[in-house]
């Protein structure tokens, strides 16, 4: 017999109590595990929200000139005279740390051009990149070929074409391939051609006006990337579309502050329920720990048999506590986000951490009552449980005496 | 010098006026392989001197020296490995793990004594034997009687083969011949050199020992060789 198997005896034996202990335990545990699962769950689900939401960090010349608004901020400079970021150097982009995190990478060459009387603004625009960066876009017609356009909503009503009608610009002959649907954006306004096309057009081969990206996603901070950018391309100015991000993430931060302080009380409540079960089993022990000090069991013998006990409960309750808290997120996520897959996936590190988690607080909160049994004198502990005998025995013997007497008096 | 040797004990409880002499002022030598016997009136203050002797009570003055190791200069932690070592106890209550066999029970003092497994089975097995338990090794305290248990706690103090056997009333709650029984086990050991010190309330248990002491208010007022007819040499 070993010291393992007195913990494990002595479990089976005082199941209530073991019971108890596993349940405060599973209970923090798979508190914790659901908040993180969810709170990931719910990061993944916005950064892909957040994603459909198309660009998010926009890269421009570094100049104080013209000033155009787009999509509500500021481009900064964005004129036929100022300096254009060359092709070429977007190129470094794909190397920054967090390259792996763009989701795409759309050049944009922006000029005013006109067409039937009125001028309006051209887009070249790389239509590959264009699906992912303004996936909101609902094109009627085709994408056009080199010498074709795609009309915003509002520049085919004020220039008045339609898909199939032609066109010129300076002096270039364009077909209309498509007209976008609304898009409640600057976009309505514009003119789009391919952006070999547009670079042509004016004059511009090899340089773009600006760029966009779409690099937001679970684990890449945008303003790390913003610096990230703006080292690999000096020469430009990286702004992020803050205000879609930061409103997002700001709430999401706030849930999980208030989530993570849920989280500490409920550990800290399960750490208590094992702290004063197990000061309870100990006090109850009383007997067994005198008789095995009695018998020569060192204070790290007694110990151990109590960390042996906390430390078995507590695997069993990180493990149960991450199946738990999973298979609680994996119904919460279908319940509470709409159009979630509804896939949370096992997540090992989180359940090795749940796993440490739980035997934290369970040796933790038993470190008390196992010092508390080691220094019980063995001496003390059986001169207590002899006084307790003798004063059931004189109450037994008491009880017996008086319904003797009892008996009498009724007979 | 004798094998264990007490000088001088004192042990009080409570402080000031309230204090309680139960041991005043005791000495005595014991021989390796003595049975003596321990008696006294309830309160007397034989199991607080049993306790001392068992390395579980320390005295607020004297010595006691066991083999010349004087135990309550020892720190805690060697005190109770000089029990392990030196000492097997027998309790009035039997003081069984509830939750472990009567096999389990027995190698209690063996789990944390460097020993492999099969070497440990044959000391409980032979302890098994010598208590007659053999049978009942797979029944748990609470499927065996009285006697039996008694029994077992007697395997359980003897597994370890240690040279002083202390026994607190070890037939308090038995019937007299069960208490026959026990006393001849008791003498048995004894046969085989092992020092018993045993508290009784029981005269005809006392008659198996070599020597009897009589405790009374905490001093040692009788203490003299035994030549009953239960002696065993």
């Amino acid at each position: 017999m070993t010291l393992k198997e007195i913990s494990i005896k002595n479990l089976i034996r005082r199941k209530g109590k073991a019971f108890f202990v596993l349940s405060g335990l599973v209970i923090g545990v798979s508190t914790v595990v659901g908040i993180i699962s969810y709170i990931e769950a719910m990061t993944s689900d916005i950064n892909h929200k957040l994603e459909k939401y198309g660009a998010n960090i926009l890269i421009v010349p570094r100049t104080e000139n013209l000033t155009l608004t787009y999509g509500g901020l500021s481009l900064g400079g964005v004129s036929f005279e100022m300096q254009e970021i060359h092709e070429a150097d977007l190129a470094q982009v794909s190397s920054i740390k967090n390259a792996r995190n763009i989701a795409a990478l759309g050049p944009l060459v922006l000029g005013v051009v006109e067409v039937n009387s009125h001028k309006v603004l051209l887009a070249g625009v790389d239509f590959k990149a264009s699906a992912i960066l303004k996936p909101w876009w609902q094109l009627r017609g085709q994408l056009p070929d080199e010498n074709g356009v795609v009309l915003g909503v509002e520049a085919a009503r004020i220039l008045r074409l339609n898909t199939g009608d032609r066109f010129n610009i300076k002096d270039q002959n364009f077909g209309v391939s498509g007209i976008l649907q609304p898009t409640g954006s600057q976009d309505d306004q514009l003119v789009f051609a391919r952006l070999n096309t547009a670079q042509a057009l004016f004059d511009k081969i090899g340089r773009v006006s600006m760029a966009e990206v779409a690099a937001l996603c679970h684990d890449c901070p945008i303003d790390a990337m913003v610096k990230q950018i703006s080292d690999a391309l000096p020469g430009a100015k990286v702004m992020a579309i803050q205000q879609v991000v930061k409103g997002r993430m700001q709430t999401l931060g706030q849930f999980k502050k208030f989530s993570f302080g849920i989280s500490g009380v409920i550990l800290l409540i399960g750490s208590l329920v094992v702290l004063v079960t197990m000061m309870s089993s100990v006090r109850e022990r009383t007997d067994e720990i005198g008789i095995f000090r009695a018998i020569g069991f060192r204070k790290r013998h007694v110990m151990k048999i109590i960390f042996l006990e906390a430390a078995i409960l507590s695997g069993l309750a990180g493990i149960m506590g991450y199946m738990l808290g999973w298979g609680s997120t994996k119904v919460a996520v279908n319940l509470f986000i709409d159009g979630h897959s509804g896939i949370v996936p096992f997540n090992i590190e989180l359940a090795a951490g749940a796993l440490i988690l739980a035997l934290f607080i369970g040796l933790v909160s038993s470190t008390y009552p196992a010092v508390m049994a080691a220094r019980l004198d063995p001496g003390e502990a059986l001169r207590t449980l002899q006084m307790q005998d003798q004063h059931s025995f004189l109450s037994r013997y008491y009880l017996q005496t008086m319904r003797f007497n009892l008996y009498q008096e009724m007979s | 010098m004798s094998y264990i040797v007490a000088e001088k004990l004192t042990k009080k409880y409570g402080s000031g006026d309230a204090a309680v002499k139960a041991v005043s002022d005791v000495s005595f030598q014991i021989e390796a392989g003595e049975f003596v016997g321990l008696m006294g009136e309830s309160g007397a203050g034989k199991s607080t001197l049993l306790s001392i002797m068992g390395a579980m009570n320390t005295p607020t003055s004297g010595t006691f020296v066991v083999d010349e190791i004087d135990i309550y200069e020892l720190s805690s932690e060697q005190q109770a490995d000089f029990r392990r070592e030196f000492l097997g106890f027998i309790f009035q209550d039997f003081y069984l793990v509830p939750y472990l066999t009567v096999f389990e029970n027995i190698m209690l003092p063996l789990t944390i004594v460097e020993k492999n497994r099969k070497q440990k089975q044959a000391m409980v097995q032979n302890a098994l034997d010598q208590v007659g338990l053999l049978e009942k090794a797979t029944r748990l305290p609470n499927q065996i009687s009285g006697g039996e248990k008694e029994r077992v706690a007697i395997a359980r103090a003897i597994v370890n083969e240690p040279p002083v056997l202390l026994a607190d009333e070890p037939t308090g709650n038995l019937d007299s011949k069960t208490s026959a029984d026990i006393m001849k086990l008791l003498q048995t050991f004894n046969s085989d050199g092992m020092t018993i010190i045993m508290v009784t309330h029981s005269e005809a248990c006392a008659q198996y020992a070599h020597r009897l002491m009589q405790v009374s208010d905490g001093k040692i007022v009788v203490d003299q060789p035994l030549s009953g007819r239960y002696l065993a040499n």
